[in-house]
């Protein structure tokens, strides 16, 4: 054998290292969830009994998957606002300019902020204000989270629209112009409507990824296995409660635990598949 | 596409130009001030126990703590088995991540447009997408039960180190993509034999890039909390074992949150990651920049 197949044989097959850690992992979620899915069948997603106690034992997902979707939502919804004007800032108005590179480079420093950071910073900054302007009473709960959540992700949903944004053709825009029309008006009846899919993209992976956010939202939301029944109320998420009750479980909790993380990774997979889709059918 | 009205005059189309314009500068400052908030916070509540002592001496318990709060004197002590627990847990992700990331991109640049490079490409997006917490579950599963019966580095090594490994296919990849084909080209008329033509001349011309990937995913998982929860769990002491629990700065942040004796010790502490954290993304954006 000589050395070229060598290499593309090694080549080869350290890449296959990845593809056998995906279905190690499908394989060991799937194993770790059986004895929960076995005894609880269909009821571990539709239950919202989450009940510890020995002996009658009894584990419901609903409430956390509810609370991670409602926190993920109402996340989306506030950073859509914030993450649009800055891509505009970025990839419209201030386009090349000192000040979007100097903008640009903060909003990714904000996505190398550790999320443990942002929960300190929601816990002892953000409740206390809250609560002083009379927003919230208690601090916790649903609407705490998602504003650090929506903080969060706003740097994955800017830096895809702005660079969808950036690659709008000029000649549509300078076409509008020659009609005499105003920039506001150039940017939402053509740079918009040309980049709508890039930016829609932007937004199903930025809430992808609020999706399975841990630490600043364990730390905020309040950790009660309730569904949460309105924006101030106290809930859990599929991964705040994984970490929060990961340290005493065995047994038919930790199978709970691991088919929590299951449901987790087959939501967000589904999730970033639609966003990578809509992306991939853009070029 | 939808007609702009033209009943509004063009004095009332200009203010709404300018109001529009107005509200995405304002929005977009909105958007950019809870990094200055957050550094200034961590600086004026961290500055005062950041000493060389914090980074050297190990950590205080927490009568220790309790005894210099009501003193109102600093906390004695360090974070040094933090300190020493994220390098060594970082380092141990990077030998796993990095030569596999590295090796797996050159294929997938190698067989572009294959099925079989096209599953590999598609299946590391995934991973990349997949929540830490779960890695940290699956590390959990993997080598807590089944290598080092217990949790340790190792496993928390490992979580982390599966968290890189996308992000390093994927700058690989794009790297070696921007490099001119000729290259490999007169390499390869040269009759060079075909893996050094890979890792003798595309990986060297793109080793800043492939620098910038790998800084970036360090300073993506320094932080990380989550999983080294599940995995690697805390310890008090100084360790050097691989297969034994130890700490990390997310994990003592943790702690000390949830110790109230400690609290004091959160913000030096999170200054102190903060401070990594930035220190690898702008030299990794310093890198990517000084090649363009």
């Amino acid at each position: 054998m000589n050395s070229d197949k060598i290499t593309k044989i090694v080549l080869f097959s350290v890449s296959f290292i990845i593809l056998f850690i995906a279905g190690g992992m499908v394989f060991s979620l799937v194993g770790g969830a059986i004895p929960s899915f076995k005894t609880f069948g269909l009821g571990f997603i539709t239950s919202s009994q989450w009940d510890p106690t020995e002996g009658k034992e009894s584990y419901g997902a609903l409430p956390f998957i509810a609370g991670t979707l409602i926190t993920s939502f109402a996340a989306l919804i506030i950073s859509f606002p914030l993450s649009f004007a800055t891509s505009l800032f970025l990839g419209e108005y201030y386009r090349n300019t000192r000040v979007a590179k100097v903008l640009g480079t903060m909003v990714d420093l904000l996505a190398g902020i550790p999320s443990i950071v942002y929960g300190l910073w929601g816990f002892y900054v953000l409740r206390p204000f809250l609560i002083d302007i009379g927003f919230e009473n208690q601090g916790f709960g649903v609407f705490t989270s998602s504003l650090v959540l929506a903080i969060m992700i706003i740097p994955y949903a800017t830096s895809l629209s702005n660079e969808i944004i950036s690659m709008v053709p000029n000649d549509l825009k300078e076409a509008a112009y020659s009609l005499g029309s105003t920039r506001y008006e150039v940017i939402m009846h053509v740079t918009v409507p040309a980049a709508r899919s890039g930016i829609f993209a932007g937004y199903i992976l930025s809430f992808g990824r609020a999706l399975g956010e841990t630490m600043a939202v364990t730390m905020l939301i309040g950790n009660a296995n309730i569904i949460p029944d309105s924006l101030f109320s106290t809930g859990n998420t599929m991964a705040s409660v994984i970490a929060n009750q990961f340290g005493e479980a065995d047994g038919l909790k930790l199978s709970a635990l691991i088919s929590i993380g299951l449901l987790l990774f087959v939501i967000t997979g589904i999730v970033n598949g639609i966003g990578k889709l809509i992306i991939k059918k853009m070029n | 596409m939808q007609s702009i009205s033209t009943k509004d005059n063009i004095s009332v189309r200009i203010k709404k130009d300018r109001i529009f314009l107005g509200l995405v500068v304002l929005l977009s400052v909105v958007t950019v001030s809870p990094i200055v908030l957050i550094i200034f916070k961590l600086i004026a509540k961290g500055y005062k126990q950041l000493s060389f002592g914090f980074l050297v001496e190990k950590m205080p318990d927490t009568m220790q703590a309790m005894t210099a709060v009501t003193n109102n004197e600093l906390i004695p002590g360090g974070i040094a088995n933090a300190i020493l627990g994220t390098l060594l847990m970082v380092v141990l992700a990077s030998v796993i991540a990095i030569p596999v990331g590295i090796i797996s991109g050159v294929y997938l640049y190698e067989n572009q447009g294959k099925w079989m490079a096209n599953l590999t490409r598609s299946v590391s997006d995934i991973l990349q997408g997949v929540p830490s917490i779960v890695l940290g579950l699956i590390s959990y599963i993997w080598v807590v039960k089944h290598v080092t019966h217990g949790f340790s580095a190792l496993a928390g090594s490992v979580s982390l180190a599966i968290m890189m490994l996308p992000m390093i296919v994927r700058s690989t990849e794009e790297t070696l993509k921007m490099i001119p084909q000729t290259l490999k080209e007169a390499g390869l008329a040269l009759g060079i034999p075909y893996w050094r033509v890979l890792f003798g001349i595309l990986i060297p011309t793109g080793f800043s890039g492939l620098m910038t990937g790998i800084l970036l995913a360090v300073s993506r998982v320094i932080g990380e909390t989550a999983p080294l929860m599940l995995t690697a769990l805390g310890s008090s002491v100084i360790n050097a074992n691989i297969a034994k629990p130890t700490s990390a700065i997310p994990l003592v942040i943790w702690e000390f949150y949830n110790d109230p004796n400690m609290v004091d010790l959160i913000w030096s502490s999170s200054l102190l990651l903060m401070i990594m954290v930035l220190a690898f993304n702008l030299t990794a954006k310093q890198i990517a920049a000084s090649r363009k």
